[in-house]
């Protein structure tokens, strides 16, 4: 790259084309973002186990007006719910994961100077910017900020009568989103078109890194999902706004009946979920991805069955598609759609275990090396397996009719989704500090990190499963109007009080992570001795990445501990021994 | 005052771990070694602490199931209800023996094959598929067993003869059920939300002859062992009609009409004798619809025959109060 420019500090950390630098802003946002709605959980733990108390912190962040006395007012909590799990779901692990890591791995392992379009790749950085500053102000709304859940089902997300932050705050949250799907449209297609042709020489599709492999398949189902969210935003918008009935009829709200007639919330159901649960899956490849790569370099082994491995993220990804209804057992949707549902979903189990046994398979006889990355792939696995099995409860349509929308429902999806997911990128986070910083991120914090994390995070969404089979819905308030509820105070004040020890250790890493940036002890050019290209960079993170040709590729990226060889990694870049062939 | 003291046990905090840093990192320079370096020592240690964590977790989890089963809800009172039971028992064995097994295999693992002395380089192993064809059949054919059993379950549920159900429509709004028996002709009568107004909180159409012995109430009362057929209706936003205790679960969406048949097999003073007297059947709300969503709720009764009859005899058809003056 010589027709450089030289750079200003706005070309070089504002406005920059550089990969490796949008990976650190969508990293940077999304920290920050995974910090207020980590926030907002907590907030809305303190009033779930004790309801009706004061706690002078919430009126402190929430003003009077929402939390009088210290007491948090009941549409605020809805307003809490939704925020946290709109800003966990896509501003944390949509962005935030897939935002970081394809823009930073994708040019590094496949061997590339950078993205195909390093200025959609810009874009698609601002774009998202602008969907935080518009959801950000919307905390800020005199009615409140959005309220009818993360899934904003109409009727309830289309009447400012029904629910206060159905108002300004609504609308503010669906420009936000509109946003946030160019963002993500952009990002996507770049990312499967430099994947696609931006390989270096060598680099063939079966000799990727399982992290390209799911970032690929993480930006296919980005690409053919998000815009149906987009449509079915844009015909709500036309609902809210200009008098159409596409999700609206039969309604009286404050005493007065509206003129619209023949629309169907359902449908909006079916729009959201044919997004949200490939939006699961997105939030979950990409870590994946990490993880199979991570603790393939640390156990020093293979990853046990790469084909497998590849093949059962294509199955995953295909099914999930077909799988939507699972969401919708009991809105009124023809019984024999919640079979044919019940069919598909249970089949995604069975490439989700495959993947479980080639991760204890790949642990199996390793020469494991603890670093904070390697445990985070072990809580992963850890997580990826309790909550997949009790996903085999839900997507069971008969079982489901007693568990959907109650806590089991809470306990299971932040399992299965929010810890794996936030396990994955925290695992990617440490492993690709040095390449991403030229620094190391601090060991023992990052064990301190990794321990509570594990054991609070467990103490959370665990007890939840339980609170679930008792009856307990989810977007409660609180509990205490049911008397049959009574007897689970104790398990509320398990859970707040986890969630408080869980939330204040993400405090440990936030300042590991500064910290080691500007303090860190200084990193070597490949600390972990790992195969892949981008391994093969300076440590100083050159614009182009590599100062002189880019290397050629000459065998997988799994070759540790072969024998044979001299040392127990073989990187990517050196050539197959006379007459050896691959693995 | 609160915010002085957790400003202070902030600025405390970061502190300290400033601390730590600076004296883990004079003392790897006193042994001239990098800190961040992950050694053999750490691998160990690492290991077991994965070995203990791993086994405290499997004990709380084994606790919570002791300790907190008998908070759970109590078998199921309505025929498909005992159904949706056996098929949860049988899965959560499953789950659980999957659970049990796998988790230990995973601490295990970390634990024995850290990487140290003897244990200096790994087992070259990348595929092996006689295994990988074994673990991807075994799952398909364990699941096979459990889609079977949970579709035949499902069909038994939702596709059950619902002729002589007694039909009774339960009507929601923000934030309280109504419900509407269709009385002596067992057919609802018509009604729209246009027609709304005054006392008719339902939108009745007070000309149809079907209406005229329907029988509106703000409680239910059911007869034990005899079908119902709940028919649902929202007037605003969704709601859904939530009986944890008969198993049963439905959206309540304006603009459309859903149903859910069951058939309660206890009474509730049976229930009171069994889980204590202040037990009572309830209906909640179980989808998001605004400030009291929390509190949207209605109270079911299960009763004798003749109970029910004589209850039932004492209220008022819509005849008698809306149609009448
Ligand atoms: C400190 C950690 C966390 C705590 C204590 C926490 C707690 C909760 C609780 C109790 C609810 C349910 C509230 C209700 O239904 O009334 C909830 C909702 C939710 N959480 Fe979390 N959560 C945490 C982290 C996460 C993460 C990592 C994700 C990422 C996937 C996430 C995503 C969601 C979503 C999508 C919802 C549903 C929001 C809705 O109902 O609209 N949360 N959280
Ligand atoms: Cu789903
Ligand atoms: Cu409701």
């Amino acid at each position: 790259m010589s027709d450089h420019h030289k750079e200003t500090f706005i070309s070089k950390y504002v406005f920059s084309l550089d990969h490796k630098m949008i990976a650190k802003q969508f990293l940077i946002t999304g920290m920050f973002m995974g910090i207020i709605g980590m926030l907002m959980s907590i907030m809305f733990r303190l009033q779930l186990s004790n309801p009706g108390e004061s706690f002078a912190v919430l009126e402190w962040f929430l003003g009077s007006k929402w939390a009088p006395g210290g007491i948090l007012d009941p549409n605020m909590y809805l307003s809490l719910v939704t925020m946290h799990g709109t800003i966990l779901v896509f501003w944390v692990l949509t962005a935030g994961l897939t935002g970081t890591f394809a823009n930073f791995l994708i040019p590094l392992q496949i061997g590339a100077r950078d993205m195909a379009s390093g200025f959609m790749n810009m874009l698609s950085y601002w774009f998202f910017f602008a969907a935080t500053i518009i959801l950000l102000c919307s905390l800020f709304v005199e009615t409140g900020p959005a309220s009818a859940g993360w899934t904003i089902y109409p009727p309830l997300s289309a009447l400012p009568q029904a629910i206060p932050g159905s108002g300004l705050g609504q609308d503010l949250w669906l420009v936000s989103i509109a946003l946030f799907i160019v963002s993500s449209l952009l990002g996507g297609l770049n990312y499967i078109v430099t994947i696609l042709n931006l390989r270096t020489k060598g680099m063939s599709m079966s000799r990727l890194p399982l992290t390209m492999w799911a970032i690929l398949i993480t930006a296919i189902l980005g690409v053919l999902s998000f815009p149906v969210l987009l449509a079915a935003a844009l015909l709500l918008i036309f609902d809210r706004s200009f008098g159409t009935s596409f999700y609206l009829s039969d309604i009286i709200i404050g005493g007065e009946a509206l003129h619209h007639t023949g629309g169907s919330p359902v449908l909006f159901e079916h729009l959201f979920w044919f997004l949200g649960h490939p939006e699961v899956y997105i939030i979950l490849l990409p870590s994946l991805g990490i993880v199979s790569e991570v603790m393939s370099v640390n156990t020093r082994k293979p990853i046990f069955g790469y084909k497998a491995m590849v093949g059962a993220m294509l199955a995953i990804a295909f099914l999930s598609f077909i799988v939507w209804g699972h969401h919708m057992f009991i809105t009124g949707m023809d019984p024999f759609l919640g079979s044919v549902f019940t069919f598909t979903t249970l089949l995604i189990a069975i490439p989700s275990a495959v993947k479980v046994f080639n991760y204890l398979a790949t642990l199996w006889k390793g020469s494991i090396r603890f670093t904070p990355a390697m445990l985070f792939t072990i809580g992963f696995v850890s997580t990826f397996i309790t909550g997949g099995l009790t996903g085999l409860i839900l997507g069971d349509s008969a079982l489901d009719i007693n568990v959907h929308d109650t806590y089991f429902v809470v306990g299971h999806f932040h399992i299965v989704m929010g810890l794996s997911a936030i396990y994955g990128m925290f695992s990617g986070v440490y492993h690709w500090f040095p390449k991403m910083y030229g620094r190391m991120m601090n060991k023992k914090l990052g064990y301190l990190h990794f321990w509570v994390t594990f054991i609070a995070a467990y103490g959370v969404f665990f007890p939840m499963h339980f609170l679930g089979l008792a009856g307990l819905p989810r977007r409660y308030y609180t509990n205490s109007a049911f008397p049959m509820f009574d007897n689970l105070t104790d398990i509320n004040s398990i859970i707040t009080f986890f969630a408080i020890v869980g939330g204040l250790v993400q405090l440990v890493f936030v300042f590991n992570f500064f910290y080691s940036i500007f303090k860190g002890t200084k990193a070597s050019e490949n600390p972990w001795e790992s195969n892949t290209l981008e391994w093969t960079t300076p440590v100083e993170r050159i614009h182009g990445n590599w100062p002189g040709e880019i290397p050629t590729v000459h065998r997988w990226p799994y070759d540790y501990s072969k024998p044979g060889a001299d040392k127990d990694f073989v990187m990517q870049t050196e050539p197959l021994k006379e007459g050896k062939t691959e693995h | 005052m609160t915010n002085i003291l957790i400003a202070l046990v902030l600025i405390l905090l970061v502190a300290t771990l400033v601390q730590i840093l600076r004296v883990s990192e004079l003392l790897s320079e006193l042994k001239k070694q990098d800190v961040n370096e992950v050694t053999d020592k750490d691998n160990a240690t690492q290991g077991k602490i994965l070995l203990i964590v791993g086994v405290l977790f499997l004990g709380s989890v084994v606790w919570q199931f002791v300790n907190w089963i008998p908070l759970m809800l109590p078998p199921a009172s309505s025929e498909h209800g005992a159904v949706i039971d056996s098929l949860m028992q049988f899965t959560m064995v499953l789950i659980i023996f999957v659970f049990f097994v796998t988790h230990p295999i995973l601490f295990w693992y970390g634990y024995k094959y850290n990487k140290n002395k003897k244990n200096p380089v790994a087992f070259f192993y990348p595929h092996n598929n006689k295994l990988e064809v074994i673990w991807t059949v075994v799952p398909t054919i364990v699941l096979t067993a459990v889609i079977l059993y949970g579709l035949s379950a499902w069909d038994s549920i939702t596709n059950a003869d619902t002729s002589d159900s007694q039909v009774i429509e339960l009507y929601a709004k923000q934030f309280d059920w109504t419900a509407r028996y269709a009385g002596e002709d067992n057919t609802l009568g018509f009604s729209n939300y246009k027609l709304v107004k005054g006392p008719n909180q339902l939108g009745v159409d007070l000309t149809d002859e079907f209406s005229q012995d329907d029988v509106v109430v703000r409680e239910v009362h059911l007869a034990v062992n005899k079908p119902v057929l709940l028919k649902m209706h929202s007037r605003d936003v969704i709601h859904s009609a939530f009986l944890p205790h008969f198993r049963v679960q439905m959206n309540c969406v304006p603009g459309m009409t859903t149903q859910f048949a069951f058939t309660p097999t206890q009474t509730t003073a049976e229930m009171k004798a069994q889980e204590g007297e202040d037990f009572e059947f309830v209906l909640l709300c179980n989808k998001i619809c605004g400030a009291a969503h929390y509190n949207m709720q209605m109270k079911f009764v299960v009763e004798t025959e003749e109970e029910y009859n004589a209850w039932m005899a004492s209220q008022k058809t819509v005849k008698n109060t809306l149609t009448k003056k």
